[in-house]
């Protein structure tokens, strides 16, 4: 048992360290396309500078940016598998080693004395959704998310009469307000349905979806195709100070809803997307899926 | 569109000759203050005791950035020099030009109305660094020359650190009241109003 926890922990700190130092390489090729459509020199210089920010944190092991993000994760956990309740103090342990150990930024603030914890804990954090499923293995998406681009994130409590206009429009008005704030280019995930708090989780679930898989739903895929054009069509650009390129993808999740709400929740993820993906089955051993 | 390589500290006549859209790279000195620098610095200002600001701020570089640093024996390094949100400086950031002088402002995300105002009048210039690209802004880095304030915390305190190529950096707010970043936005509500309109 006690070897179960510590392959499981140790496994934790490898995500967080590859996510570190790394972006996913459908994020990377994104990037790199969004360099080679540019003309727009100021434009083509800030996708240089990502481009080869990138290419240094990788070998240097430098900060891939100095904010290291606030530890998230996303669980499915098998309904088998060998350990559940006391997953949450294993990844409190795996979250205190990797910020010594890679170093992080230690990011857990007291919202009332404003005293950091230190080491990246504290009261719900790492910020953790669990999921049951069947099975036997523990699905983990782990996610460094920043302060800058959370920051940029929104709730629209439609009327429901506004329907699918109202949610393109709310898109686009979340992204008028980020402008340069979230260092795009961003990835945006829109979570429409459910309720207020569910369309925030889902709008961020919605961003780990890859960038060149488009929505199964083949009307959702087109509404995202759609929303991807127009907001790029706003000419933002990256970092905001112009040029074709502000977001990268747009992903949509949804829920159903109650008759007389539209919750529309929308995240916007900076370039410095630093996730990763791993199973492990129930003896602990852990395949790492994403980064490639 | 011009490309420059300047040494700090630079004279309000190289100033004047950058343009919204220039890309900049720095070398020489480069000073960090955010929040607590400014507050100190201006209230010291405003007592007339500018004399206990411990270095000379005329035609230097502020980086607004709250660099990771760690101490390896008897030498601060710095392992992450990212640029920080300047946004939280704009109610001060004319006033602090004003009062010592500073030729270039270095940040992220951009300024605004008062900024630029007091960047036409006294010589000064916003350098946008690619926001997040902490990296490269590292290993521009050649040495930590000097830390003051460190009461403040690393993050805050005033940081003087030698850069060689230090960018690239996008002049977006340049002394002759032109603000790219303004500019981008203004052009991006009215194209969002006629996207909305047909949706
Ligand atoms: S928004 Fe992202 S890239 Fe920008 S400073 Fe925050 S973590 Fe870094």
């Amino acid at each position: 048992m006690s070897d179960l926890r510590e392959s499981i922990k140790s496994g934790i700190v490898t995500m967080m360290r590859e996510a570190a130092f790394n972006v996913p390489r459908d994020v990377r090729e994104a990037l790199q396309r969004a360099y080679e459509i540019e003309d727009n020199p100021v434009a083509k210089a800030n996708l240089e500078a990502i481009l080869r920010n990138i290419e240094v944190s990788g070998k240097t092991k430098l900060p891939m940016c100095q904010d290291t993000g606030t530890p998230t994760f996303f669980i499915e956990l098998g309904e088998d598998f060998p350990l559940k309740s006391e997953l949450r103090s294993l990844i409190e342990d795996a979250v205190r080693t990797a910020t010594t150990e890679i170093p992080l930024r230690p990011n857990a603030v007291d919202p009332w004395t404003y005293k950091n914890s230190g080491d990246n804990t504290g009261r719900y954090v790492p910020i953790i959704h669990l999921e049951l499923v069947p099975g036997s293995e523990m699905k983990v998406i782990y996610l460094a998310k920043g302060g800058g681009s959370e920051n940029t994130s929104k709730l629209y409590m439609l009327s429901p009469v506004l329907g699918l206009k109202g949610i393109k429009k709310a898109v686009i008005d979340a992204m008028v307000d980020a402008g340069p704030k979230p260092c795009p280019p961003i990835v945006v995930g829109v979570g429409v349905g459910g309720s207020a708090d569910m369309a925030l989780k889902l709008a961020k679930k919605a961003t780990f979806r890859r960038l060149d898989e488009p929505n199964p739903d083949p009307k959702l895929a087109e509404i995202e195709q759609e929303l991807l054009e127009k907001i790029n069509s706003l000419g933002l650009g990256p970092m905001g100070l112009g040029g074709k390129t502000y977001a990268l993808g747009v992903k949509i999740e949804w829920a159903h809803k109650h008759p007389a709400s539209l919750p529309v929740g929308i995240n916007t993820q900076c370039w410095a997307f630093r996730r990763s993906e791993a199973v492990f089955d129930s003896d602990g051993n852990m395949k790492l899926l994403v980064p490639p | 569109m011009a490309e420059y390589r300047l040494r700090t500290p630079v004279s309000e006549e190289d100033v004047r000759k950058l343009k919204v859209g220039d890309i900049v790279y720095l070398d020489g000195i480069i000073i960090t203050g955010r929040d607590q620098v400014h507050r100190r610095a201006l209230e010291l200002a405003a007592k007339g005791e500018k004399d206990k600001i411990p270095v000379n701020l005329e035609g230097m570089a502020l980086y607004h950035c709250g660099p990771i640093v760690k101490k390896v024996g008897d030498e601060w390094k710095i392992f992450g020099f990212g640029p920080t949100t300047s946004a939280r400086m704009e109610s001060v950031e004319a006033d602090f030009i004003r009062e010592f002088r500073v030729r270039l402002i270095i940040g992220k995300g951009g300024m605004f109305e008062k900024t630029t105002q007091g960047m036409k009048e006294y010589g000064a210039a916003y350098l946008a660094y690619p926001g997040g690209t902490s990296a490269v802004a590292t290993s521009a880095v050649k040495r930590v020359v000097d830390v003051h304030w460190l009461d403040l915390g690393t993050p805050e305190a005033m940081w003087v650190v030698e850069v060689e190529n230090f960018g690239p950096t996008m002049v977006a707010i340049d002394s002759h009241g032109n603000n790219l970043y303004t500019d981008v936005l203004s052009r991006a509500k009215k194209v969002a109003e006629e996207i909305k309109a047909k949706f």
